[in-house]
């Protein structure tokens, strides 16, 4: 197996670009293929500050890396779970990764600074997990950029996900989460901008740039997880890509280029727009007088804590 | 060979000489869904692996909470 671009020998063949790389040349794409989405779609513009939604995984690390590889002015922010060992370890890749190459990580644990933790907080609001645990790092996320001063919050959001998010919202025909289903969102109404800097690389390719680079991340899943709707999709999907290699690049980014705009559009003229306020406890935006965040710890911060216990 | 294999961490033993697309059909994987490493660095797919190599399949997919 020889390496595309110089011929030499190859240590990863990556099939939806039918071609094999050396590790240089890996390396490079994946720094090519991160520039041109920021340049694509006006993610990060030169001098502006970065907020990296770190979790300890590999598509957090890697997008920190490159970004921090490519110039870009980036810190962290690590959130503090509570699921487990799970958080525990997964935090300590983030706090090792910034004390290694001396980048400022910020931390915010939820048990000591909110009181609950995302097992309790399922519980005590019915919420699924994810659900409850997206809202939290949603809101703590968009928070922390508003308090920092920071233009963009980045997430980690590769390919494979966008393909997945995509294919549940078209087969519920969700127009709402179409309308938003970007990846860049402009900052308005209080919240920052926020950008998917990796949706040009599939997560093997994630998770390949880590190992060549020495990064360290949780390579356990979630055990909150498994089971869940967004990994059945996954694999519907990669049954899909192994007989048609490329085809969720065509499937994600065939949508931003014919569909995206229609959906948006709905949007623009009204539809699900709502007139935010700002929320009486917090002060972020909201639609209604207490923010969802703010609800969810009134629910969970004095319910009984409750042991993890993985889906099924 | 030893092969370490994740979620959970386990380690199995796998008869070589072998190529790497056989040794993940053995243990269930489609090559898609899996890195192959040998210390720091990635083995290729038409690769061949002996008996004295240590090699880890390290699963790539995740997802929770967006």
């Amino acid at each position: 197996m020889k390496c595309r671009v110089c011929r030499g020998p190859a240590i990863i063949d990556v099939r939806r670009h039918n071609a094999n790389f050396c590790r240089e040349h890996f390396l490079r794409l994946c720094r090519d293929q991160v520039a041109k989405a920021i340049a694509d779609f006006d993610m990060i513009r030169p001098g502006e500050r970065v907020l990296v939604a770190v979790s300890g995984g590999k598509d957090s690390l890697a997008l920190w890396d490159l970004l921090l590889d490519l110039g870009y002015e980036a810190d962290g922010l690590v959130i503090g779970l509570g699921i487990g060992e799970y958080s525990d370890e997964s935090t300590s890749y983030a706090v090792a990764y910034a004390e290694a190459k001396g980048v400022a990580l910020q931390r915010i644990d939820l048990r000591d600074d909110y009181g609950f933790d995302v097992p309790t907080a399922a519980h005590a609001s019915r919420r699924v997990p994810c659900s409850a645990c997206g809202l939290t790092k949603r809101h703590l996320f968009d928070q922390a950029a508003r308090d920092g001063g920071y233009d963009v919050v980045v997430t980690g959001h590769n390919l494979d996900d966008e393909a997945a998010v995509l294919f549940g919202n078209v087969l519920r025909w969700q127009n709402d989460y179409l309308a938003r289903q970007l990846p860049v969102l402009p900052a308005g109404d209080g919240f920052p901008r926020k950008a998917k800097p990796l949706v040009r690389l599939a997560e093997r390719e994630t998770a390949a740039y880590c190992v060549l680079q020495g990064l360290d991340y949780v390579v356990e899943e979630c055990p909150m997880a498994a089971g869940n709707r967004h990994l059945g999709y996954k694999e519907a999907l990669d049954g899909v890509e192994r007989s048609s290699p490329g085809t969720k690049h065509a499937f994600y980014f065939g949508f931003l280029d014919r569909a995206a705009e229609l959906f948006a559009s709905g949007v623009a003229e009204g539809e699900g727009k709502a007139d935010l306020g700002r929320c009486e406890r917090c002060g972020s935006p909201s639609a209604t007088e207490i923010c969802t965040f703010c609800r969810l710890v009134e629910q969970a911060a004095g319910a009984e804590p409750v042991a993890l216990r993985p889906r099924r | 060979m030893k092969v370490l294999l994740r979620n959970p961490r386990r380690e199995v033993e796998v008869a070589g000489p072998i190529s790497i697309v056989a040794m993940l059909d053995r243990l269930g994987y489609h090559r898609d869904q899996v890195l192959v490493i040998r210390g720091d660095t990635l083995i290729p797919g038409d690769a061949m692996l002996r008996d004295e190599d240590q090699v880890e399949v390290r699963p790539v997919i995740s997802g929770g909470a967006l």
